[in-house]
């Protein structure tokens, strides 16, 4: 063999595995990668863990349980008027949008009414309840696409909202203040108008969340687009909320519901959006944050006066029977299934959260998506780890 | 309030359950899905008890279950899912728990359970049941503003039941929370495993017979707050009393 056939053989051979070497690099391994329990993203312990292939995302697969609290075991062995102490902390950011649902269907057992006084202040409290858990949505949702100047606004501006809950209930997060036949006490001297001043703040800061966030054109490009559930896959996996009218589908229980509170007799609207991307999840939240003020103003204006709790007996037994009610909670529909066997105690109770639903839909949703997505998708669709895990 | 539906009615076919809602008050929607789903189910459709301008439910047979799924679906407009979970209707062993006189008195809980056992039936609750563990669902119309409770009685101790996924996915979920609460295993659930609790956990914490140690371990408090305060005026009260 000549020199030169060793050197051609030599080139050959250093050829071929320069070759192999870019196949390795550009061939990439399937990755695992754990995002959570302790994530930002994540409002609590949800843990995330999806199978990627370079950037994007094979499998999802949410684990849920790291704050699993059993409430529907411990329901089981408390009165009626102690289960709200346990429901208050599911959504913690709403908490009395919780108990609402769950004191209905006692009532609808009972077969008790709350006088109007008691409605007219339960829905305003109720609505109130959404603007402090959806304000710091809003403000959220910049914070994961990296815009940190909304947080600051949002926790600033829910502070007052909570103040106001606070006045009322003496509770900033757990107010625990419905009952079964109305509620615990009368408004204090002087909230209405508080309260309204309160509305112009969030008012504002709706109109600054518009400026800052809505237009700019980075958030525009990581949320259009992004994350779109289809109407029918949206209702099959159960989504509710602001999630599901952000798929154009025109619902909302605090219409439609017909259950005890005084929404059917405000003038308002249901704001809907044909996408169902991230941004229409983002927009529609918006909105319905300043539909809650009008309604809250409209409800301020329209108190009636008269009792705020009905004649019921104080140690409650609720007769024998089942009820199911379902309410438009801020994070989406939350029901209570509720089983008495005519006793202090419930028999059963399924407590029906909205972010469980929301959730399950992940592993479909995230199929196919971006990494730095994973994280916008998970925020749009908006969820509190104490609603997932009861 | 809520009529129990009576154990005589076993089988309600479309015929009867319109007569008898008629007989009660008109409820046109929630009786025209009741004859829906009897039309589609035939015998699958064991019960079903209508509250008018309240509320719907049907219980079917355990074969009929995801027939059942499948036809408030694609012929009722059921398109959303709301949950799926259980009912355990064997009275707790334990009794209620709340370690107040009257539990203390009114004697052993677990003879209640037994005597309800050895009678050869449960005390169930809307549309009847025969069952221990009796599988509870709930889907709406998101256009007609009209939900529907479904129920279905399973037999035996260690439970099965069909599964929903192929007609609402957002079944997956709810079905590994119902397996691990109350042991009912899912036939063809792609994921049966653990959803809350580690995967070594042994129990269906949601069964009534599964103790909640916190109880076992240290008195309720809380049911002093339900009991008269010293001092407070007992005429008030003449109607809670009976407790």
């Amino acid at each position: 063999m000549t020199a030169l056939g060793d050197t051609r053989q030599l080139a050959y051979i250093a050829g071929q595995a320069s070759d192999a070497r870019v196949n390795v690099e550009l061939e990439t391994e399937g990755m695992t990668l754990n995002i959570g329990p302790q994530h930002p993203a994540t409002h609590g312990t949800l843990r995330v863990i999806v199978k990627l292939d370079g950037e994007r995302v094979v499998a999802a697969e949410p684990v849920m349980g790291y704050m699993h609290r059993g409430y529907e075991k411990l329901s089981e062995v408390r009165t009626y008027p102690q289960v709200t102490t346990l429901v208050n902390r599911i959504d913690w950011l709403g908490s009395f949008a919780n108990e609402v649902p769950f004191i209905l269907a006692a009532e609808r057992l009972m077969d008790v009414e709350a006088p109007p006084r008691a409605q007219w202040i339960r829905t305003a409290l109720f609505e109130l309840s959404r603007i402090a858990n959806v304000v710091l949505f809003l403000g959220d949702m910049g914070v994961q696409l990296g815009a940190v100047t909304p947080v600051f606004f949002a926790f600033r501006d829910r502070e007052f909202v909570l103040n106001q809950i606070e006045a009322v209930t003496g509770g900033r997060f757990h107010p625990n203040f419905d009952r079964i036949g109305g509620l615990k006490d009368d408004l204090p001297k002087g909230w209405i108008e508080e309260t309204k001043g309160v509305l112009g703040r969030i008012r504002t800061f709706c109109d600054e969340m518009e400026d800052l966030v809505t237009g700019n054109e980075i958030f525009q490009a990581r949320t259009r687009g992004i994350g779109v559930i289809p109407a029918d896959v949206g209702l099959s996996y159960g989504l509710s909320g602001a999630n599901i009218r952000a798929s154009g589908v025109d619902w909302d229980l605090r219409r439609d519901g017909g259950v005890g509170l005084v929404h059917d007799q405000l003038d308002w609207k249901v704001w809907t959006h044909p996408d169902g991307d991230s941004f229409a999840r983002y927009w529609v939240r918006l909105q319905e944050v300043r539909e809650a003020c009008d309604m809250v103003d409209q409800l301020l204006d329209g108190i009636p006066s008269g009792p705020v709790m009905a004649k019921v007996p104080r140690i409650i037994k609720v007769p024998a029977g089942e009820a199911y009610v379902e309410t438009e909670n801020p994070l989406g529909v939350m029901g209570y299934y509720v089983v008495s066997k005519g006793d202090l105690v419930p028999y059963r109770v399924k407590i029906r959260s909205a972010s469980f639903n929301n959730i399950s839909i992940t592993p479909w949703l995230l199929e196919g998506t971006y990494v730095p997505d994973v994280i916008s998708i998970l925020a749009s669709l908006y969820f509190i780890l104490g609603d997932i895990d009861r | 309030m809520i009529p129990l539906s009576s154990a005589d009615a076993e089988t309600v076919d479309a015929e009867a359950t319109e007569e008898a809602a008629a007989e009660v008050a008109s409820d046109e929607q929630r009786d025209a899905l009741v004859a829906a789903l009897a039309d589609a189910l035939g015998d699958g459709l064991v019960e079903s008890h209508v509250e008018p301008g309240v509320d719907v439910w049907v219980r079917v047979t355990a074969e009929a279950w995801v027939d059942a799924a499948r036809a408030l679906r694609d012929r009722c407009g059921m398109a959303y899912f709301g949950y799926l979970s259980a009912i355990d209707w064997m009275p707790s062993p334990y009794g209620r728990d709340m370690d107040a006189q009257v539990d203390l008195t009114a004697g052993d809980g677990a003879d209640d359970a037994a005597d309800e056992a050895a009678t050869g039936g449960y005390e169930t609750g809307v549309a009847g049941g025969d069952t221990r563990f009796q599988l509870l669902a709930r889907v709406h119309d998101p256009v007609g503003h009209v939900g529907i409770t479904v129920k279905a009685d399973l037999a035996g101790d260690r439970p099965e039941a069909d599964s929903w996924i192929p007609v609402y996915p957002g079944a997956d979920w709810h079905e590994r929370e119902a397996w691990e609460m109350f042991g009912i295993t899912f036939r063809d659930h792609p994921n049966q495993v653990h959803l809350y609790l580690p995967s070594h956990f042994e129990g269906n914490p949601l069964r009534k017979d599964y103790p909640l140690l916190a109880r076992r371990v240290k008195p309720w408090p809380g049911i002093v707050d339900v009991e008269l305060m010293p001092g407070e005026d007992d005429e008030d009260e003449a109607e809670g009393d009976e407790s």
